[in-house]
């Protein structure tokens, strides 16, 4: 690794800018270049689509609350299901952790002015709203489409083309805008790190960053060819996915899980990478294992590219292709489990602050623990194909994604709006948030796995009369996460505009984007921050004492 | 794209000028980086192209046999094309726009004569998308392939649209047509790619 170079002069800013000194209000509202406008565009708009998944979800669970189909048609239940998974995937976990996170943050980590083609970064983000758009009208023209957010054919094939078509087109429109996103993170964290930062000093969050955006540059255009197979065959005639006329039904599988499994891991890396933020801030410790942690991001990307037949445990797979997918699959276990120590080793003595950005952290090392672990029994083949479509996989993911990838959306937003916003969170109404997402997650999902052990499929709208006791539990639990948010809004449009003000470094951190002004100025710096220190090491001198101009110590010379 | 390879854009917010030079340098990288996402589009095509072939009893089937002569012709055009937008870029970094127009203007002729050449093909194969698996598999990546043949047309044609300004390419400033020119030779390694497996692999049945 290179030697860190602390002399560096500062990087004079040349005068002349060519644009205001502050945004307005309607700034926001436009094609903007700026990267923490762009940031700030996609979590709005994502937190706007995580409503309406979750309006979803709870019309389904007011369905699911009694055993026959009294609430919704089963058409429109299908088409909630279906829209609820692909909003939550592609238009909230995925702009809001990737592009929101993602652009606001990066360049303000690495110490530079704005990403490397804003440009593109602004029309990546106006790919999105249209996407929610288009899948706004496949309800109109037809009802939505019905089929699952996986889209298998046939069923993909006969049932709604019109809608199903829109929401090929509307994943290929923000497939584009993740693949122009991933460009972009990769080239600006690679090129245009302040000279003094030398890649074993970056911010983990940029680690994950780094590999979450090459997951979606090698994944994502083969989900893309998918659809565009998917789209001719409902469209123009041709039968790829037809197997009366020679076609196979599997082969879309294949392309669709070889994006759509990595695509889970696009949703839980930059996600770890915030809990390798919050952690050691809220800590007040070093965090424990950076290298570890990093090149964890990295494997987890490699081995993920490989294990998507899991998901196909039931398609006909060749044993030889169980046995191979089967042992991949754990293997993603131990990098993850890499993570999880580290992150607890770096709890372990610390002097933690009970923050709610800390709350949520804490309670996706726990959530995450238990998804993971039900993960890894899915990922064995012989206990999957007892329990594949059941809603033991319902509960497994939904660990995984909502108790780890949204409880850590959460602690981001917690960590990071006094520096988005210039003002702090109303603790008191944050805690309530979190204690009310902590329960409401707890029984929502559990019970699912003993629905599924005992037999209860997914994806229906009406069910056995002996299920239904777990599914009003469930319901009961949903609804509390439906109330969870009010607190989270509230509180966010409230602090917004009146909270207290957080000033440059309300948390004492010690990475770069602490050592501008909340919100930062348009370009970030005056003058460019020149690296004295790493961005860990926390109570290294005088506890806590260390600021952003402290003095450089031995580990950032190592 | 289109502002992609506007050399003028990284200027307009006012950076400093160093940081103006980095950016051209990454435009570069960033088209690269790009590409090799689309370069995998194109493999998930292939792949299942690959599949279909392994499991059919006879591939091609007897009434959609693919024809040789025209597209091994337009293949060497395509080939030799890749060299002469390469003399084209060569030109204008020794400064020699006059010589850069003139090897992107032939570039840009035979990408046109490729496409005409696919548009023949099409018009004189006697099958059609729909016919059967192997058709539907032809036209898509041979068609996916066009439409990106197009789209590198349109660059070089953008290329030489904005070289009647005196000036706007210079032996420093040769940003664009690097870029037309990496987009170039990737359509014409998809192109190979194709080539070999659609129609040379016909041979071998």
């Amino acid at each position: 690794m290179a030697q860190a170079d602390v002399s560096i002069k500062p990087t004079e800013v040349q005068g002349g800018h060519g644009h205001p000194d502050k945004w307005k209000w309607y700034d926001y509202f436009t094609f903007n270049v700026d990267h923490k406008v762009i940031g700030i565009q996609y979590l709005v708009t994502s937190f706007l689509f995580y409503l309406a998944g979750g309006f979803m979800a709870v019309l389904m669970r007011t369905e699911l609350a009694t055993p026959d189909s009294d609430f919704l048609s089963p058409d429109l239940y299908n088409a909630f299901l279906t829209n609820h998974g692909t909003i939550m995937i592609f238009l909230w976990i995925v702009p809001a952790a990737i592009g929101g996170f993602g652009n606001f943050l990066i360049p303000l980590m690495i110490g530079a002015r704005d990403m490397a083609f804003p440009k593109l970064n602004a029309i990546a983000f106006w790919l999105n709203p249209p996407a929610g758009a288009v899948l706004a009208a496949s309800f109109f023209l037809g009802g939505g489409a019905q089929s699952g957010w996986t889209s298998y054919p046939p069923l993909s094939e006969i049932t709604a083309n019109l809608p199903q078509t829109l929401w090929c087109v509307a994943l290929v429109m923000v497939g584009t805008s993740s693949i122009l996103g991933s460009v972009n993170f990769l080239v600006t964290i690679w090129k245009m790190r302040v000279p003094s930062m030398a890649w074993d000093q970056m911010p983990l969050f940029c680690w994950a960053m780094v590999a979450t955006s090459i997951l979606a540059l090698f994944a994502t255009p083969v989900l893309a060819a998918a659809l565009i197979l998917l789209t001719f065959d409902i469209n123009f005639g041709t039968s790829f996915f037809k197997p009366d006329a020679g076609g196979n039904v599997v082969v879309y599988q294949h392309l669709f899980w070889f994006y759509s499994h990595p695509a889970v891991y696009l949703m839980i890396l930059p996600i770890f990478g915030i809990m390798s933020e919050v952690i050691p801030v809220h800590a007040r410790k070093p965090i424990f294992g950076y290298k570890a942690i990093a090149y964890s991001s990295l494997t987890i990307c490699l081995v993920g590219l490989f294990v998507w037949v899991h998901h196909m445990f039931t398609s006909g797979t060749a044993p030889w292709m169980r046995i191979f997918f089967t042992i991949s699959t754990l293997i993603v276990a131990v990098p993850t489990g890499v993570k999880i120590f580290s992150w607890v080793a770096t709890l372990w003595g610390g002097k933690i602050r009970y923050t709610t950005a800390m709350l949520f952290a804490v309670g996706l090392l726990s959530m995450f623990v238990f998804g993971g672990l039900s993960g890894v029994t899915l990922g064995a083949a012989p206990f999957d194909i007892h329990v594949h479509d059941t809603y033991y996989v319902v509960g497994h993911f939904h660990y995984v994604l909502f108790g780890g990838s949204v409880f850590g959306i959460y602690s981001g937003i917690y960590h990071w709006f006094p520096k988005i916003t210039g003002r702090m969170l109303n603790e008191p109404l944050g805690k309530v948030h979190f204690v009310l997402t902590f329960i409401g997650t707890i029984l929502t999902f559990t019970p699912m796995h003993q629905l599924g052990m005992q037999g209860m499929p997914r994806r229906v709208a009406m069910y056995d009369p002996q299920f239904a006791d777990l599914n009003q539990l469930v319901t009961v639990g949903a609804y509390i996460l439906a109330v969870s948010v009010i607190p989270f809004y509230f509180n966010v449009i409230w602090s917004w505009r009146s909270g207290k003000e957080a000033g440059p470094n309300p948390w004492n951190a010690l990475t770069l984007e602490w050592t501008t002004d909340s919100p930062p100025i348009i370009e970030n710096w005056e003058v460019l921050p020149v690296l004295t220190h790493g961005p860990y090491e926390y109570g290294m001198d005088k506890v806590d004492q260390v600021g952003p101009a402290g003095e450089p110590t031995e580990a950032t010379q190592a | 794209m289109q502002g992609a390879i506007d050399s003028t854009t990284a200027a307009a917010n006012g950076h400093a000028v160093a940081a103006h030079e980095e950016h051209q340098d990454l435009r570069v990288l960033g088209l690269i980086t790009f590409l090799a996402s689309e370069f995998l589009m194109f493999a998930g095509f292939f792949a299942v192209f690959l599949v279909f072939r392994g499991s059919a009893a006879e591939w091609p089937p007897k009434e959609t046999e693919v024809e040789l002569l025209l597209p091994a012709v337009n293949t060497l055009i395509l080939v030799s094309s890749s060299w002469v937008i390469n003399l084209g870029t060569k030109a204008i970094k020794k400064n020699d726009l006059a010589g850069m127009r003139k090897w992107f203007g032939i570039t840009a002729a035979m990408g046109a004569v490729f496409l005409a050449g696919q548009v023949y093909e099409y018009m004189n194969l006697g099958y059609g998308l729909k016919t059967n698996l192997f058709s539907n598999c032809f036209y898509l990546t041979t068609g996916f392939h066009g439409a990106h043949v197009f789209i590198g047309l349109v660059l070089i044609l953008g290329v030489l649209w904005r070289s009647r300004r005196a000036n706007h390419y210079t032996d420093i400033t040769h940003t664009g047509p690097e870029m037309a020119e990496i987009y170039w030779h990737f359509v014409d390694v998809v192109w190979i790619v194709l080539f070999t497996l659609i129609y040379l692999l016909t041979l071998l049945n």
